[in-house]
């Protein structure tokens, strides 16, 4: 079964293309001299350049980048003690609810989330800003963390916290000394998920942001709606190389490190 | 060895290091251990044998903290342990599946419990070049758990339950995940280890083998009760019941009824048609008491013609030979359709055997080979 | 005390930024709408009598009464259903394609879908609006490959949102397909052939029945979020789109309508459970089956 049938070539050449063809189009526009999407009137990067002048998109994405750094550190400490409560914590009241409200947010419309949040901070009387889109975005991103880091905590090994203890641990240190560490690229992904989602949230953050403070794709939205437009394709540029970048860097380190991982048990494994 | 005999159980002046008062232990409905009353002495080597599900392993994490009884009291040197947290009990444990932290090196694994105290740097550090002494790793101090192998991480886990000098060590499976060969070479290890520290240590073991090579004794338990706390030897030549005699090795198992014959002799009437087998026992039975009449197949001779000097002997005819290479197990049907297993040892070359399928031969065994069981 | 802290905090949390907010709105699509702030009534100030008095489902009966929205909710069911079984049918082969390829290709593969779920979903329907619209990329080719002579009105129609709904959410259905058909052995396929199936017959009474757990827990993560959809109705589809999620950010932000789009939500939550509580015990019972 090594080798491809033509079917499965085709398949995969006709899905990877359309998964990748919009956005390297994309990537072609922004590079256009004509603000006319329809021309091509030679490579310029000009639009790149205006993009760093416009102030508004400079101000929006400094907010974006506060707000995801806020919401998806506050999202990982209370993601992962959800997590923990939901693995270790046995029984409790209403623990049932407790694991319908984590799971709920993942499959909730976001415009009922965002419309229920408004609701609520205009019924509390809190003025919409910065503070209340990371309350937002802290909300459901939590969820996603608790997820990721509680499948971690399934498969780990509960006698190595049992071990801690039986050398003389109090429950904090274990967790802080043998939990913590052998779970961290799993809290680390939940943070760079929290952190996506929050950059990338138009709908709970229209419904949350106040004129005080507007997000990147709150003001990518309001641009777009009239059609496109070449500085957004620059944006759009930046924002999908600082990604691959990141995703494929990541994917590199994680093979490099199993690669070692692999090479190292089998060494173990001759010397005996 | 030219020290004293090492046999603290049966001097009654001695201080246990353990002791099970009446212990229960419930995990809802289901009962772990019922009602257990057990002493295990300083220095001992004590081994926990068992099918799964008997409890052994809700003992150990009842002596190491994870548990705690439902009823009665479990004392370490006269204490009740019961309201001690596992961080704050002088037990030790090394777990099944080893827990070593798979982000710490050997070195820092082995230390990790002697910096959870006061100790200075020094001192942790010289102990833990003693435990890698110890357990020969020196050379392995800076490789991480999964960069070692299988054999060497279990002398890990060892080295790091025992850094802290524990007043007892338990062992959950130590070597459950150990090949057979490597097995052995361990259990060796382990008794080397455990007497040059002088540590106490309770295994828990489903392996017969295992625990009787190791222990000083063996504890047999079934559905959370000890059915017989006694040496190796003990357990094997003098069992208790049917059930400890079965758990242990091979056995035949004669089903009958005792009469006296003599001063603690007696004829068992085992079979209608048969004889009854003559059995020396200390134990009293008294007339027609229903009795088990258990026998070790190494202790049942098979000859072609019947001899003369045995006290028992019956004829039958070889159904099955299991072949083991230095011995020989001849499965002979008896007139009543019982089969007794007879086991001798293969000193001429399989040419020259002397018996094959279906030969009549006579099997015998003296007065004193079996144990008369009364339960 | 350490555990009572433990599960006190995120508790309290989802509480009162989950729960509560929703309670909220059940609450104000019982209310009526009014000249004020908030723009409804009655309010708690009213006290708790008269508070409870005023309270009915008259926006209920509005949505019944206005075809505009079950008209909307129809649409985005059918909307949604159809973008799930189109999905379906890009996603498999493509699915299909990466269990069968050689096992070094498989985490390149892997990536190269994942890596769509970290790019932002604005864009990714924005640049869609490039390709779609009357001189954008596609009808530029099509016009001058000579398949058509008039620019084809693609851009702001229903079939832009299927595209576009098909296009951001194939990798929901790649990746549960995936884990099943990565799991399937290769023999088992082998033996059918061996039995007497064809390629084809073997694929359909092995492979497809294999994979179906991925069939269906990738069919719910595209329908569910697929439904409430807001982004891609409102800048693919054009006026005559009709989507519940459109719907209600309109009547918000531009009706200020409060009470209503409370009732439009509290709606769409009903339809929605359904699904959910299906997709959720399709999900134990594959983790059960996996023990």
């Amino acid at each position: 079964m090594n080798k491809l049938s033509w079917f499965n070539v085709t398949s995969l050449t006709f899905g990877f293309a359309f998964l990748y063809m919009p956005m390297v189009i994309l990537i072609i526009y922004s590079f256009n001299a004509s603000k006319l999407v329809t021309v091509w009137a030679g490579f310029s990067t000009k639009w790149y350049g205006s993009l760093f002048e416009n102030e508004a998109f400079l101000d929006a994405a400094w907010v974006t980048i506060k707000v995801a750094v806020m919401s998806s550190s506050l999202a990982t400490i209370l993601g992962t003690m959800a997590a923990y409560v939901l693995v270790r914590g046995g029984r409790f009241m209403g623990r049932t609810l407790f694991s319908g409200m984590i799971y709920a947010p993942l499959v909730m419309p976001e415009v009922i989330t965002g419309l229920s949040l408004l609701l609520l901070f205009i019924g509390i009387g809190l003025d919409r800003g910065v503070l209340t889109i990371v309350l937002a975005h802290t909300t459901f991103a939590m969820c996603y963390v608790s997820v990721v880091v509680s499948s971690r905590l399934v498969s780990f090994d509960r006698s190595l916290e049992e071990a801690a203890l039986d050398l003389g641990c109090s429950n904090f240190e274990a967790f802080r000394l043998v939990t913590l560490p052998i779970i961290a690229p799993a809290v680390i992904s939940g943070w760079l998920l929290a952190f996506t989602l929050s950059l990338d949230d138009l709908v709970i953050a229209s419904f949350t942001a106040g004129p005080s403070a507007t997000t990147l794709p709150i003001k990518i939205f309001s641009a777009v709606r009239l059609g496109v437009s070449p500085e957004i394709n620059a944006l759009s540029t930046i924002m999908i190389a600082i990604v691959t970048v990141g995703v494929i860097s990541a994917s590199l380190v994680s093979k490099r490190n199993s690669l070692r991982q692999q090479k190292d048990e089998q060494a173990a494994a001759r010397a005996t | 060895m030219n020290q004293a005999v090492f046999t603290p159980w049966d001097d009654p002046s001695a201080k246990p290091l353990i002791r099970f008062k009446g212990v229960t232990k419930r995990f809802g409905e289901f009962v772990a251990i019922d009602n257990l009353t057990l002493d295990i002495y300083e220095r001992e080597f004590f081994a926990l044998l068992g099918p799964s599900g008997c409890g052994k392993t809700t003992m150990m994490r009842m002596l190491a903290g994870f548990e705690t009884a439902t009823e009665g009291s479990i004392e370490l040197s006269g204490q009740d342990i019961g309201p001690v947290p596992p961080n704050k009990r002088a037990v030790n444990m090394m777990f099944q599946s080893y827990a070593l932290f798979p982000h710490l090196t050997v070195y820092d694994n082995i230390a990790f419990g002697l910096r959870r105290g006061t100790m200075p740097r020094e001192q942790i550090d010289a102990r833990v070049s003693e435990m890698l002494k110890l357990t020969r790793l020196e050379k392995f101090a800076r490789r991480k758990p999964h960069q070692i192998s299988g054999g060497q991480r279990q002398r890990v886990a060892l080295a790091r339950s025992l850094a802290k000098a524990p007043k007892l060590l338990l062992l959950d499976e130590p070597l459950g995940a150990l090949d057979a060969k490597l097995r052995q070479a361990t259990q060796f290890e382990l008794m080397d280890i455990q007497e040059k520290t002088g540590t106490t240590f309770v295994i828990v073991t489903h392996d017969q083998e295992e625990a009787m090579t190791v222990a000083s004794r063996v504890a047999v338990m079934d559905e959370g009760r000890v059915m017989q706390v006694a040496t190796p030897e003990r357990i094997y030549e003098a069992p208790n019941s049917v059930y400890v005699a079965d758990f242990i090795g091979d056995v035949n198992i004669l089903k009958g009824t005792a009469t006296a014959n003599g001063t603690g002799s007696y004829a068992v009437t085992w079979d209608e048609g048969q004889r009854p087998v003559t059995a020396i026992s200390d134990t009293v039975f008294s007339e027609g008491q229903a009795c088990f009449l258990a026998i070790r197949p190494e202790k049942i001779a098979i000859n072609a013609e019947r001899p003369t000097d045995a006290d028992n002997a019956i004829q039958g005819k070889i159904l099955d030979i299991a072949y083991l290479g230095n011995l020989s197990t001849y499965h002979v049907a008896l007139p009543g359709g019982q089969v007794i297993k007879a086991q001798a040892a293969n000193t001429r070359r399989v040419s020259r055997r002397s018996f094959t399928w279906e030969d009549t031969v006579w099997i015998s065994w003296t007065a004193t080979a079996g144990v008369l069981l009364d339960q | 005390m350490q555990r009572f802290a433990l599960i006190f905090v995120p508790y309290l949390w989802l509480l009162a930024l989950f729960l509560v907010p929703f309670l909220i709105v059940f609450k104000i699509s019982l209310s009526d709408v009014a000249l004020a702030i908030p723009p409804y009534t009655p309010t708690l100030k009213d006290g708790v009598g008269p508070f409870i008095a005023a309270l009915d489902f008259e926006n209920f009966a509005f949505l019944t009464s206005d075809d505009l929205y079950w008209k909307a909710y129809l649409s985005s069911l059918r909307i949604a259903l159809f973008s799930t079984l189109m999905t379906l049918m890009v996603g498999y082969p493509i699915a299909y394609g990466m269990a069968r390829a050689p096992e070094e290709w498989r985490p390149t593969l892997m990536m190269l879908v994942i890596l769509p779920f970290w790019t932002s979903f604005l864009i990714r329907v924005y640049a869609w609006m490039g390709i779609l619209s009357q001189e954008g990329f596609l009808n530029q080719f099509l016009l001058w490959s000579g398949l058509i002579s008039e620019p084809l009105t693609i851009l702001n129609t229903t079939t832009a949102v299927y595209i576009g709904i098909v296009y951001t959410y194939v990798p929901f259905m790649i990746l549960p397909i995936y884990a099943a058909l990565e799991r399937l052995d290769g023999s088992l396929i082998e033996a059918a052939e061996d039995l007497g199936c064809s390629r084809l017959k073997a694929f359909w009474l092995v492979t497809v029945p294999l994979s179906k757990n991925g069939i269906i827990a990738g069919s719910f993560l595209v329908f569910i979020p697929a439904l409430g959809e807001f982004v891609i109705p409102s800048l693919l589809g054009g006026s005559g789109t009709l989507m519940i999620g459109k719907v209600l950010w309109e009547e918000f932000f531009n009706n200020r309508d409060w009470p209503v789009a409370s009732a439009v939500a509290v709606i769409l939550l009903l339809i929605l459970i359904v699904p959910i509580i299906l997709f959720q015990r399709n999900q134990q019972r594959q983790a059960e089956a996996e023990g």
